[in-house]
Order: structure tokens, then sequence, then C-alpha cells
């Protein structure tokens, strides 16, 4: 079986569709994230590690009915409580309990006593404390946190600038980080758009994905350069075109079963690692749209206006002697 | 050729059972004189599982260094006034004048006679651990702990706070407990307890580390902090402080009043050498009993005989806890008696054995997951993950036909592998960690589909199978290593900056990745080569 033979598919005349599509999303996204950042103060919705806060996570034997959880709450005088139901194919009849962010260090775990012991007090017999998890963050390890996630993001992002320079030449890579600083827009930008929660573990997927969107990249890159080393008489656009269509079927393949497994985590994985999974599918399907209508069509843009500067530039294969 | 192949073969095979021990050990093999564990356990006992699968606690500590550096200064501020006594040197107070900066001692109102005495008694005998400022003229003279005395001090605090730390938690009988420094902020500590369910125990027992000192009572009981502060003409002097508590040996009652305590303990937590649980023989009630150290009991002895009649204030984390008649001099064994209850009797006890924390501790961070989430998330990314190979492996099967098994053989061993390198490192497996699995599998049959792919082509191209074949995997491997690398690189930073369940994402994903590079090119080029050497001339490989 097979689902890409002789493709032959002029992909630079596509770049200015490719151009839309991308900036029609990451204008959404970028629009979403000025809406939210003007509403609460953060671009994106910030899980319970970065925003600091209590949440409580309760599994209970019947489903629980919220406005009577809510009842509860009030009488035992917890104010600000955000109570959602948080159903999962494994456990129905779970509640998720939040309370703000408690500034002050020292009364940090009130709010989860409270919590506990107002629930304890109506609900006794419908829980115990192997159902529960709790995430109290404080205010200093929240900065801490979101220091390090940018700490790891720009180090990331440096460091494969720094690996596809020395492998390629550097348009290689600039063309490469570009691809894959729209793919982490456009994925933050869902994020915004369907109102999902960036928690650590997100940070975790992104910066798989940047990992992962740059081998989808570099495959291609390996191959036009491949190309090039082969026939210096055909034009750049001419040999991206045919690496692209001879890259194809790997490229869909791969993604394709990748793709697939991140779906069986987003569907069976549990609501702890949704916003996990959700990142990646969508990563991996921008990922790997990027290589071909992004950093593929740089790398020829590049070149052409290189041309009008008078320059002529002929992306050489590689920096290492032919073999 | 042949011999060659079989020999790889046996490799093999010898690595797909040496990593298969790695994950289930050799426990379960019943020897002689060994009683056999079931496989379950086998399994649980060396793959260990972190938090948020198997359940527990995880608390982010500070420690109130100031209080550790308030303690010394105050020790300073007493020794000072002695020094200045014994030596007949006038002076009117000496103390700490700011709260928020107790690195600072003040010596005021020394007489411009005695100004250079004082200045020579006190280079004399603390300049080594402060910077004394002050010519005298103005009778004021100031003292500030260095900074590396003060940072030595801190630093000591958070390691002496770590091992009380460690004894107290030994009494949960937790398995495993990791107490350690925490990286990202300076004098914090990372206490994660597996398989403990209730996070108030444990606080508890962490919380009641509040140090533990001895008093001068100055006056009291009062009732409330103005009838205090009345009674001493208005506000509380510098060397003095107003404490809670409740004295019900001396008033009878347990309400709560306001004492004023001399600010200096006379013995602090750290003097206590040992202490026990006993009954006092007269009045049957409850008591501990407790010994000091050499040179606190000497300093206690001389307070004592000096102080007949008077009382003092046994404080407990900031609360007076029991007020006594110094009814005759006590040199370094004597009892505390109290209401106290069984519990009460032996936590006291235990936290003076231990001693107590050289400073308090606050909570920054405090994540807790009951055991019944922890078997959820277990059985959803074992779902998750089950579902996601079997739906690779047969895609593979149908697209590539024969070679699809050789891809599905080297996805098992993977698997096997990764799993193995679990085993043997003592690695942590996390929920992410289960995800970083299922991310291996994807991943891992790119580097098949990438040779698979070249395969084809070359076939196309009209090259006979066994040169195919060697063309496939020559040219497909530096992309494997290309893309191997930059995605072992993201993994290593996540590992660096991650904290526990991303930290476990970054191993599983690492050990994925480089268990593929063993197996998709190692293994499938064997099971092609034992494949093209079963087939007749001019057959074609089925890819």
């Amino acid at each position: 079986m097979e689902l890409f033979r002789g493709v032959n598919i002029d992909w630079l005349r596509l770049k200015w569709a490719f151009l839309g599509f991308s900036l029609l999303f990451s204008v959404a996204g970028i629009v979403k994230m000025a809406i939210l950042w003007s509403a609460t103060g953060n671009p994106v919705p910030l899980g319970v590690d970065f925003r600091g806060g209590t949440e409580v996570q309760v599994q209970f034997q019947n489903a629980p009915d919220i406005t009577a959880i809510r009842q509860a709450m009030d009488a035992a005088g917890i104010r600000d409580a955000k109570i959602q139901p948080y159903n999962t194919t494994a456990g129905p009849n779970q509640v998720l309990i939040s309370l703000p962010e408690e500034l002050n260090e020292g009364a940090l775990d009130a709010g989860r006593q409270q919590v506990v012991s107002a629930l304890h007090a109506h609900y006794a017999n419908q829980f115990n404390d192997s159902g529960v998890k709790v995430d109290v963050v404080g205010p200093t390890v929240g900065k801490q946190l979101e220091t390090q996630a940018w700490r790891a993001v720009l180090v990331s992002l440096l460091g494969m600038l720094v690996y596809l320079w020395f492998r390629f030449q550097l348009i290689y890579g600039v063309a490469a980080v570009v691809a894959v600083f729209h793919d982490t827009l456009i994925t933050v930008g869902f994020f915004a758009l369907t109102g999902q929660e960036i928690s650590l573990t997100v940070i975790a997927a992104i910066l798989t994905l940047v990992g992962y969107s740059m081998n989808d990249t570099i495959v291609v890159f390996d191959r036009i350069r491949e190309n090039l080393r082969m026939s210096r008489r055909e034009s750049l656009p001419d040999v991206v075109n045919r690496s692209i269509n001879q890259t194809l079927s790997r490229t869909v393949l791969t993604s394709g079963l990748t793709f697939l497994t991140v779906l069986s985590l987003y569907i069976f994985g549990g609501q702890v690692l949704r916003g996990f999974s959700f990142a990646l599918v969508v990563g991996i399907l921008i990922g790997t749209y990027s290589s071909i209508a992004v950093a593929a069509p740089m790398l020829v843009a590049w070149q052409q206006w290189r041309a009008t500067q008078g320059k002529v530039a002929v992306l050489p294969a590689a920096k290492r002697p032919r073999a | 050729m042949n011999k060659n192949l079989n020999q790889k073969l046996a490799l093999i095979f010898a690595v797909l059972v040496v990593f298969i021990l790695g994950i289930i050990g050799v426990s379960w093999v019943p020897w002689p004189g060994h009683t056999p564990t079931s496989l379950a356990k086998a399994f649980t006992d060396r793959i260990h599982l972190g938090l948020d699968l198997q359940g527990g606690v995880h608390l982010i500590l500070k420690v109130k260094v100031g209080e550790a550096v308030a303690t010394e200064t105050d020790n300073t501020v007493g020794r000072i006034q002695q020094d200045l006594k014994t030596a007949n040197l006038g002076f009117t107070q000496v103390y700490k004048p700011d709260p928020t900066k107790p690195e600072l001692v003040k010596v005021e109102g020394v007489t411009p006679a005695n100004a250079s005495a004082v200045r020579s008694a006190l280079d004399n005998k603390y300049s080594n651990e402060y910077d004394i400022a002050g010519s005298g003229t103005d009778g004021i003279f100031t003292l500030t702990m260095k900074p590396s005395i003060e940072s030595a001090l801190e630093e000591k605090t958070v390691q002496q706070a770590i091992e009380t730390i460690r004894d107290r938690v030994d009494s949960l009988g937790v398995s495993e407990p990791v107490i350690d420094e925490y990286g990202l902020g300076k004098y914090e500590i990372l206490v994660e307890l597996p398989g403990v369910d209730d996070t108030d125990r444990v606080k508890g027992l962490l919380n009641n580390t509040a140090r533990l000192e001895i008093h001068a009572v100055v006056g009291g009981p009062y009732k409330d902090e103005q009838e205090a502060a009345a009674s001493t003409g208005g506000s509380i002097p510098p060397d003095e402080e107003m404490v809670h508590g409740s004295g019900n040996m001396a008033t009878g009652s347990d309400a709560d009043a306001v004492y004023v305590l001399r600010r200096v303990a006379v013995v602090s937590g750290t003097n206590f050498r040992s202490a026990d649980p006993g009954t006092d023989s007269n009045t049957n009630q409850r008591t501990v009993h407790f010994t000091l150290t050499n040179e606190a009991g000497d300093k206690f002895y001389d307070y004592t005989s000096k102080n007949i009649n008077t009382s003092m204030a046994i404080v407990m984390g900031g609360h007076v806890k029991e007020v006594a008649n110094i009814e005759g001099p006590i040199r370094d064994s004597g009892e505390i008696r109290g209401s106290f209850s069984e519990d009460e009797v032996a936590t006291l006890s235990k936290l003076l054995r231990t001693g107590a924390l050289p400073a308090s501790l606050e909570y920054l961070e405090d994540r807790s997951v009951g055991a019944s989430l922890g078997a959820d998330s277990i059985r959803q990314g074992v779902t998750a993950a089950v579902v996601g190979v079997l739906v690779v492996m047969g895609f593979m099967l149908v697209y590539y036909k024969g070679s699809g098994i050789n891809a599905d053989l080297a996805l098992f061993l993977n698997l096997v592998i990764l799993l193995g390198f679990m085993g043997f490192s003592g690695a942590t497996l996390t929920l992410p960690g289960i995800a970083g699995v299922i991310l291996t599998i994807g991943m891992g049959v790119d580097s098949n589909v990438l040779i698979f792919e070249r395969i084809r082509e070359e076939i196309r191209a009209g090259k006979a199978a066994a040169a195919a074949v060697d063309q496939g995997f020559g040219h497909a491997w530096v992309t494997i290593i290309d893309t191997h690398v930059t995605t072992i690189v993201s993994a290593a930073i996540l590992f660096v900056v991650g904290s526990g369940p991303v930290k476990g994402f970054a191993i599983t994903l690492t050990f994925g990745l480089l268990a593929n590079l063993f197996t998709a090119v190692y293994v499938s080029r064997l099971i092609f080569d034992w494949h093209l050497g079963s087939l007749k001339s001019g057959e074609p490989i089925s890819i």
C-alpha cells in the first residue's frame, strides 16, 4: 500500500495560501491573547502552577450536586470558591474546587483546610482522603515556576538555533527557528482561543513540539541539501519543491502516526494530561505544516531577496566537503 | 555470513533478557532459600512510581533563617551585658533597635570615660563575628554581624532544619522520603512523602517544630495586651516582649493571657540534650523530664540560684505553654509539669529529643494526591499507551506488510529497553512519563518510516533488494541522528529546568529515543539481513 506515489505538487506556488492560513490563526490567537491580557492581566489562561492559588479535586461516590457544594462552601465562610465538575472517563463524579491566590504565605494552607473540612462536614461518607488531590501554590513558588518556564523556552530556542547553525548554514537555522516560533505562537493562541489553562506540563509539551517541529524541518532541509549537492543546475525553487515531494510520504506518515498516539492520549489519558495532549495534538499538525509552508518558502524567499540586492546567493549544500 | 547473523541475533536476544530483568528484577525467581515475590510486586519494586501515580504529599518549605540570626544576636546581647557588668563598665542598654534587622546590636549610654575600654572589650570578644562601629563620643556603639558569618549561619540553619525534618519524618514510616534543599530559591526545602494520604498529620509533625525556650517572667498574667503594656508604663521596653499563652498551673485556668517576658531566653531548643515523658509521683501528673547540655546547665544553675521565687515561662512556638515557679536552683536536669495530654507529652519529648528546629518553617507549595486518584491516573495512562501501541503496530503491518513486522518487533524491543532503563536507573515514572513513553512510540516509528520509504525509493529506482536495503539505511542514518539529537536536547533542557513530573517526562523521552537508536538501526537491519538471507534470488522483499 502506498499513499504518495509520484506526487508532484508545486508547493511554492501555494505560498500565499499558506501565508494567509498562518496569518489567520496567528492573528486570531494574538487578538484573543490581547483581549485576555486586558481582561485578566495574563495573555493566556494560567494553571495553578503559575497563577498560584488552591485547587482541590475530589472524587465522590455519587454524582455531586454543584449547588449543594457551593452552599456548603458558603456556609463555611469560604468566598471566591470556583466549583466545576471535572469528569473523566475513569472517574465520573469528580469536582474541582478552586480558590484564588493566597498572598499571605503564612496562611497558605488555610484555604485547603477549610474546603476539606467543609466537605467532610456535609459529605462525610461520600468521599475519603484517598480520592482527594490538592494543589496549593504560593506566590513565591508561582513566580519561580514562571521564571523557570521562560528560561526553558528561551534556552531551547537558542540551543536549536546554535545546533542548526552548526549543521547547516545560518539561514537554515533562522528559517527553522521562525517556523518553530510560528508553531509555538499558534499553539499558545489555541489555548487562548479555547480557554484552556497553561500549566507546567503544557510547557513541557510545547518544548517537545519545538523539538518535533525542528525534526520535521530538518528532514526536509536534509533532502534539500542532498539534492542541491547532486544537481547544481536546477533552480532553488525546483529543488525545494522536489525535496518536499520526495519527503512528503515520510512526513505525513510520521506525523500521522505520532498524531494518532497523542490523540489516543487526549481521548484516554484523563484530565490531568488534557492540556498536555491538546498542545501536542495541535502542535504536531502545525509543526508538520510549518516545515513545508513556512521554513522551505523562507529559504527561497531569502535567496530571491539576496538576488534583488545584486548578490548572487547560491545556497551551497553544507560546510562539509563532498564525500 | 550466517554465523555472523546468528551471533548478532544472540546478542539481541541477550539484550532482551537483560532489560526484561531490569524491569522485573530477579526477586520472583524461586531459588532455594528465597520466597519468590509475585510478578506484579516485582515490577512495582523496580519501577518507582511518582507521587502523581502512587499518591503522596509534596511540600516546599521556606526556612525563616532570620529567626536563627535573631536568636544568635539575642545571645550576643546577653553576653555583652554580662561582659560589661563584669568589667564594671556602665551602660544604659544593650539591645536590637530594629526588628527587621536582626543582625544589628546597639550599645547605648556608655560614659565617655569608659568609651575606649568598652571599645576594646567589644573588639576583643566580638570582632571575629561582628563589624564594630562607633567612637563612644556619643556613648553609642553598633555591632553588625558580618555578612559571611551571617550567611554561614543561615546555611547551617537550613541544613539543621533538613536533619530535623528527616528525623521527624522517619517516625511516619515512609519508604523513600525525599528531603532536600530545593534548588529554585534560597533557604527552601523540598519534602516528598510517597504513600502518605494525610497532609494535616504531616504538617502537624513538621509545624510542631516551633522552637522551645524558657524565658524569665517579668509580669503577668494580664488579660490582654493593653493591660500588659500599662504595667510597664505604656510601652514594652526593648529587652522585653509580650507573649500570649496560658500558664494554667499558675492561674488555674486555660484562658488565653498575656505575659511580659524577658526577650532573651534563659534556655533554648539547642540546649536540651534529652527529654522523656514521665509522671510526677506526687500529683500523678504527666511531666517531661529533660536534661540540658553542660554549658547550658551551668548557665541555668546560675540563673535559677539568683532568681528563686520568681517565675519562668516555658514558651513553645511563640506561645506560653506553662509557667513555673523557681523553687530552688536547677542545674541540668529538671521537669516540666503541666496538664499535658499523653500525646502532648510524647510529642514534646520527641521534639526536645530530636532537637528543635533552629528556625520556623513557612509553606510555599503544598500538593498531595490521594491513592485512588493516583491509581486512576495509572489506569488512564496505560490505556492510552496500549491503544497508541496497537494503532501504530496495526498501521505498520498494513502499510509495510512484511517489513511492518520488522518495525513492530523493533517497537516492542524499544519499549522493553525503555522500561528496563527505568528499572536499572531507579528513575521515577510519573504520569507525564507515561505520556513520554507514548510519544516515544510515535517518534520511534519515525525512524522506521524514514528507512522504509528510502528503501521503497531505491527499489523503484531499480536497485536490487540487498542494495536497496543498504542504501536505505545509509541515507537515513544521518537524518535519524539529527532528529534524535534535537529532541534529546529538548528533553535535557526539560530535565534540568523541570520539576518532578516534568522530569519524569524528560527521562522516558530520552531513554526511549536512545533505545530507538539501537532498535531502529541495529535490530531492524539485522532482521532485514536475516530476511534477505532467506529470500530466493530475485524475490522482492515485502515492503
